[in-house]
């Protein structure tokens, strides 16, 4: 949080010291609830889609409230990438493991008491993993629609494009 | 409440048409969450908060992104008068399709009344034999697990397909100078780019 206070004097980039005050403030209960929803998404509606929807709009929130370098210092595009396929993989390697008892996707694990948290056997890990991908993949499109999309540039502040790299 | 769903409805079909006729991007964009929107709240009255909770947050998100993406852009209008040739095309398709519609909607079971033949089977058996409360999230990722993995599939492929075509520049060095010509390519250009072919 300090790194966010520095940034918050800092008028060069981002938006009012109003909207990121607002932001500090917000950013962390809006992470918390993104992974309720992904967590309890067994037991409450919500899953992993909803809740990786919501993960990546915080860190939308931060690009826009701090500008570019604050989001891609929280999750550059290699880690975006690599946070991606992780997730997909591992959901499919929960789907491989069903194999240990009979076929693909078959709920292999103990299913526990109903209503609790450790419960449903593998269905809170796969949305886990649903989660940690689509907070990526969606992060990742955002960055690369508004980032280093060639539209936007040319209208925003005439600098040299920097490579992706 | 089926009064205020039509009623919704209704404001969806409005918004919708404003988006469309509307000369400034950025309104047309606004038009297109007032029909999201409107959907949640359709999802929330029929008891769907699962897809409820995804709609809001997506529309919520994709306003912002495509805002952010309009705003910044020189040209937030569109000029120039409308051609005929796509407007009757579409008319007609469109009186084509109501057409169908009459028919195929006959067909349907009345709302409200669902025929509950699958479904019934999971509400009926969906805790005990998966052990999640949410039955949404237990046919996902249980009953209909293939499902959802060609649905990460599906995104996994966009984020690929969007990578490559938005990324500024290809994978050269940057002393190389990018001499790609795009349209029709001419007999010479076919020459010096496809040369090794």
């Amino acid at each position: 949080m300090d790194r966010l206070k520095e940034e918050m004097r800092d008028t060069s980039r981002g938006m009012t010291p109003i909207v990121k005050t607002i932001v500090r403030f917000v950013i962390g209960i809006i992470v918390i609830f993104g992974a309720y929803i992904v967590l309890y998404g067994h037991v409450t509606p919500g899953g992993g889609f909803a809740g990786g929807v919501i993960l990546a709009s915080a860190y939308v929130l931060l690009t826009l409230a701090f500008g570019k370098e604050m989001g891609l210092s929280k999750m550059s595009n290699t880690g975006a990438s690599i946070l991606d396929n992780s997730g997909a993989l591992a959901f499919v390697i929960i789907g491989l493991l069903g194999f240990t008892g009979g076929y693909f996707f078959l709920n292999f694990l103990p299913k526990g008491t109903p209503f609790r948290l450790f419960s449903a056997g593998m269905i809170p890990l796969a949305n886990v993993a649903i989660g940690v991908k689509v907070t990526a993949s969606v992060f990742a499109i955002f960055m690369a629609l508004s980032i280093f999309g060639r539209f936007i540039y040319q209208a925003s502040e005439g600098e040299e494009p920097e490579s992706e790299e | 409440m089926e009064i205020i769903l039509l009623l919704l409805m209704v404001f969806m079909i409005i918004g919708s048409i404003i988006a469309i006729e509307t000369k400034n991007l950025l309104s047309s964009v606004i038009s297109v969450g007032v029909v999201g929107f409107s959907l949640s709240i359709i999802f929330l009255m029929l008891g769907a908060p699962d897809i409820a909770i995804t709609q809001v947050v997506v529309e919520i998100l994709i306003l912002v992104v495509l805002i952010r993406a309009t705003i910044t852009t020189d040209n937030t209008s569109i000029e120039g008068a409308r051609d005929t040739f796509p407007f009757v095309s579409s008319l007609i398709f469109f009186g084509l399709f109501l057409m169908f519609a009459y028919f195929a909607v006959r067909e349907l079971p009345k709302f409200g009344e669902p025929l509950m033949r699958v479904s019934g089977e999971y509400l009926r058996t969906g805790t005990e034999k998966t052990g999640a409360t949410n039955i949404v999230t237990s046919v996902l990722l249980d009953f209909r697990a293939y499902d959802t993995l060609g649905e990460a599939t599906v995104l996994f492929t966009s984020i690929v397909g969007a990578f490559v075509i938005l990324r500024r520049r290809g994978r050269k060095g940057k002393t190389e100078i990018d001499q790609e010509k795009f349209g029709i390519l001419e007999d010479e250009d076919i020459k010096q780019n496809f040369e090794g072919f």
